[in-house]
C-alpha cells in the first residue's frame, strides 16, 4: 500500500498539479525532508493538499501526513478509504475539541514515528480572498510536544481560485509555494503562534498576485 | 534490428537538409553556451554566475523539446505549439486582475486552445481565420452577460479576448506553418519555416540584450522597460534583419521584396511584442509570468515577441509567396 501511495503521487499527482497549477515553489531550501517535523500553511482549497504533497522529493513522501478534519473526510467510506490510504491524512477529531478529548493524539503518534506533519492553523478553507484567518494554536501544542521538530511556514497562492470552497470544477490557474526559514521552538506558545503569523505575513508579502479581484464596493482589504 | 536501422535511415533522408544544418547550427551555438557558463566562473570567480547555467541549460531543453517535435512532423508541432498556447494563456490569466464570476470564462477560454488546433490540423485555416476574432469574440461577451456578470465588464471582456489572440490565435500561426506542403516551401519543408521563424524570433531578442549590454546608453522606453535602449533596438534590428536577408533563401521560398520586408519588419514585432508584455507585467506588478522555466522566468516571457512575430511572419510569407491564401 505504501508503495501505491508512493506511485500515487509522484506518478499521478505531482503530473496533474504541475500541469493544472504550475506549482512554482520558492525557497525550496527551508522545507524539512525529515520527520519529525511541522509544515503549517494557509488553507484556501482541497488543492492546498494536492501542491504540499507533490512538492516534496521523493524521499520524502513517505514520511508526510496531512493533517484533516475526521468529520469531513472520513464520513463517507470511499472518501475515507482514498484520505486514509492515498493521501495519508492524520484524522483530526474537530467536532469533539474542548470535549476533554485529546483530538491531537493521532498527529502526535505520528510524529514520534518521525513523520511530517502537514497542518492548516486556520482550522477550515477561507473564503479565496487570501486574507489568513485566525491561527487555532493546535500547531503549537505539537511543537510544544516535540521541541525538536522544525516548524516550517508556508504560503500557499492561487489555489482558492483553481478550486473555491463550493466549486467542484478545478480551472487551471497558476499557484505558486512560499517556504519560510523553519521556526525552533521558541518556549512558549503565544510566541510560536506570533512567530508563525508574522513568517506567514511575510511570506504573503512576497507572493505574486494571484488572487481575485475584489472591486471596491465588497471593502475587500479594509478588514485586513 | 535492420528493420528499425534502415527505418531510421529513411527518416533521416526525409529531413530537409537546410534543417539538419539549422540545427546543427542551433547544436553549437548551445555549446558555446555551456562552455561559456562553464568557462566563466573560473574566470571570474566570487560573481554568481548560477543564473547564466539555469539560463543555458533551459535553452538546451527547449531547443530539444522544439528539435524532436520538427522532426517529428506537423502533428508533434501543432501538439508542442498547443501546450505551449495553454502555458501560455495559464500564465495570463493567472496574473490578470479576474474576479471570481469569471471562473466560467476562464474555463471556456481554455477550450479554445483544443479547438483552434484542431482547425489548423484539419487544414480548415478559413474557420481558423474567423475562429477566435469573430465567434469566440461574439460568443464570450454574450455569455458574461448571460450569467449576470456585470461589474467592470468591458474591460473583463477586452481582457479575455486579448489574452485568447495573443497566446492562441498569434502562436497558431507559428504551427501552422509546419503543414506548409513540400511544393510550398521546397527549401526545407514546413518544419524548415517554422524554425526560421523560431530562429530569427530568439535571435533578435539575443541580439537586442547584447547589443544593449555591450553599447546601450540612451534609453527607448523608459517607462516600460528601463534596460531596453536605442541601441541595443537598433543593433538587434540590423543583426536580425542581416541574418533573415542571408538565411532566409535556405529555409523559406522569400526572395525579394518579400525577403525585404519580413527583414525589415520582424525584428520590429518581436520587439513590440516584448515591450507590450513588459508594459503588461508592469501594471500587474510582476517581474515574470511564473518560475516554469529557470533563467528565463514563465513561458510568456520566452514567447512575448513570437506572439506578434509568428502572424507577420505568416501573413507577409502567404502574401509574397503563395498569394492571397496559403495552401489548403
Amino acid at each position: 500500500m505504501a508503495l501505491i501511495r508512493l506511485i500515487f503521487i509522484l506518478l499521478i499527482l505531482r503530473p496533474i498539479a504541475r500541469f493544472w497549477t504550475g506549482a512554482d515553489v520558492f525557497g525550496r531550501e527551508n522545507l524539512p525532508t525529515k520527520g519529525p517535523a511541522i509544515i503549517a500553511a494557509n488553507h484556501n482549497s482541497h488543492v492546498d493538499t494536492l501542491l504540499l504533497l507533490t512538492m516534496f522529493p521523493a524521499r520524502a513522501v513517505m514520511r508526510l501526513r496531512p493533517a484533516a478534519a475526521a468529520d469531513y473526510f472520513l464520513t463517507d467510506p470511499v472518501v475515507g478509504w482514498f484520505s486514509r490510504r492515498l493521501i495519508g491524512i492524520v484524522p483530526i477529531a474537530r467536532d469533539r475539541a474542548g470535549t476533554g478529548e485529546d483530538i491531537l493524539a493521532p498527529a502526535r503518534e505520528a510524529l514520534a514515528q518521525g513523520d511530517i506533519i502537514i497542518i492548516f492553523p486556520e482550522g477550515t478553507r477561507g473564503d479565496a480572498r487570501d486574507r489568513m484567518g485566525r491561527l487555532k494554536n493546535g500547531v503549537a501544542r505539537l511543537a510544544e510536544a516535540f521541541p525538536d521538530a522544525p516548524v516550517a511556514p508556508v504560503w500557499l497562492q492561487g489555489a482558492g481560485r483553481v478550486l473555491p470552497k463550493g466549486a467542484h470544477v478545478p480551472v487551471p490557474m497558476n499557484c505558486t509555494i512560499h517556504v519560510g526559514a523553519p521556526i525552533a521552538w521558541p518556549g512558549d506558545r503565544a510566541r510560536l503562534m506570533t512567530a508563525l503569523r508574522e513568517a506567514l505575513d511575510a511570506l504573503k508579502a512576497q507572493a505574486p498576485p494571484l488572487r481575485w479581484r475584489e472591486d471596491d464596493a465588497d471593502g475587500a482589504d479594509g478588514a485586513g | 534490428m535492420s528493420d528499425v536501422i534502415a527505418a531510421a535511415l529513411r527518416f533521416a533522408e526525409a529531413v530537409p537538409a537546410p534543417l539538419v544544418w539549422g540545427l546543427g547550427a542551433v547544436l553549437a551555438m548551445l555549446t558555446a553556451g555551456a562552455l561559456a557558463a562553464l568557462v566563466l566562473p573560473r574566470l571570474r570567480p566570487g560573481v554568481d554566475h548560477g543564473d547564466l547555467r539555469r539560463r543555458v541549460n533551459s535553452w538546451w531543453v527547449m531547443a530539444a523539446l522544439l528539435a524532436a517535435a520538427l522532426l517529428a512532423g506537423w502533428r508533434a508541432t501543432l501538439l508542442l505549439f498547443a501546450v505551449i498556447s495553454f502555458l501560455a494563456l495559464r500564465e495570463f490569466l493567472s496574473l490578470a486582475p479576474i474576479r471570481r464570476e469569471d471562473r466560467l470564462i476562464v474555463l471556456l477560454a481554455y477550450l479554445t486552445i483544443p479547438a483552434s488546433y484542431a482547425l489548423l490540423a484539419a487544414d480548415r485555416y478559413g474557420l481558423y481565420l474567423v475562429f477566435i476574432p469573430v465567434w469566440v469574440f461574439l460568443a464570450a461577451p454574450f455569455l458574461m452577460a448571460c450569467i449576470g456578470q456585470i461589474r467592470g465588464y468591458l474591460p473583463t471582456a477586452a481582457l479575455f479576448h486579448w489574452a485568447m489572440m495573443t497566446c492562441v490565435y498569434n502562436l497558431g500561426f507559428a504551427a501552422y506553418l509546419s503543414r506548409a506542403p513540400a511544393d510550398h516551401a521546397p527549401q526545407a519543408g514546413g518544419a524548415g519555416l517554422v524554425f526560421f521563424l523560431l530562429l530569427a524570433t530568439e535571435a533578435n531578442d539575443v541580439a537586442q540584450y547584447v547589443w544593449g549590454k555591450l553599447i546601450g546608453r540612451r534609453k527607448i522606453v523608459p517607462k516600460v522597460s528601463p534596460n531596453k535602449t536605442w541601441e541595443g533596438f537598433i543593433g538587434g534590428w540590423a543583426t536580425t534583419a542581416a541574418l533573415i536577408w542571408f538565411a532566409g533563401p535556405l529555409f523559406t521560398p522569400l526572395h525579394g521584396v518579400g525577403l525585404a520586408m519580413v527583414a525589415a519588419l520582424l525584428p520590429l514585432a518581436g520587439f513590440a511584442g516584448d515591450v507590450t508584455m513588459s508594459a503588461i507585467k508592469r501594471d500587474l506588478g510582476v517581474k515574470d509570468t511564473s518560475a516554469l522555466i529557470p533563467g528565463h522566468g514563465g513561458v510568456l516571457d520566452r514567447v512575448d515577441s513570437l506572439t506578434f512575430t509568428a502572424p507577420l511572419f505568416f501573413h507577409l510569407t502567404v502574401y509574397f509567396c503563395f498569394g492571397e491564401t496559403p495552401w489548403p
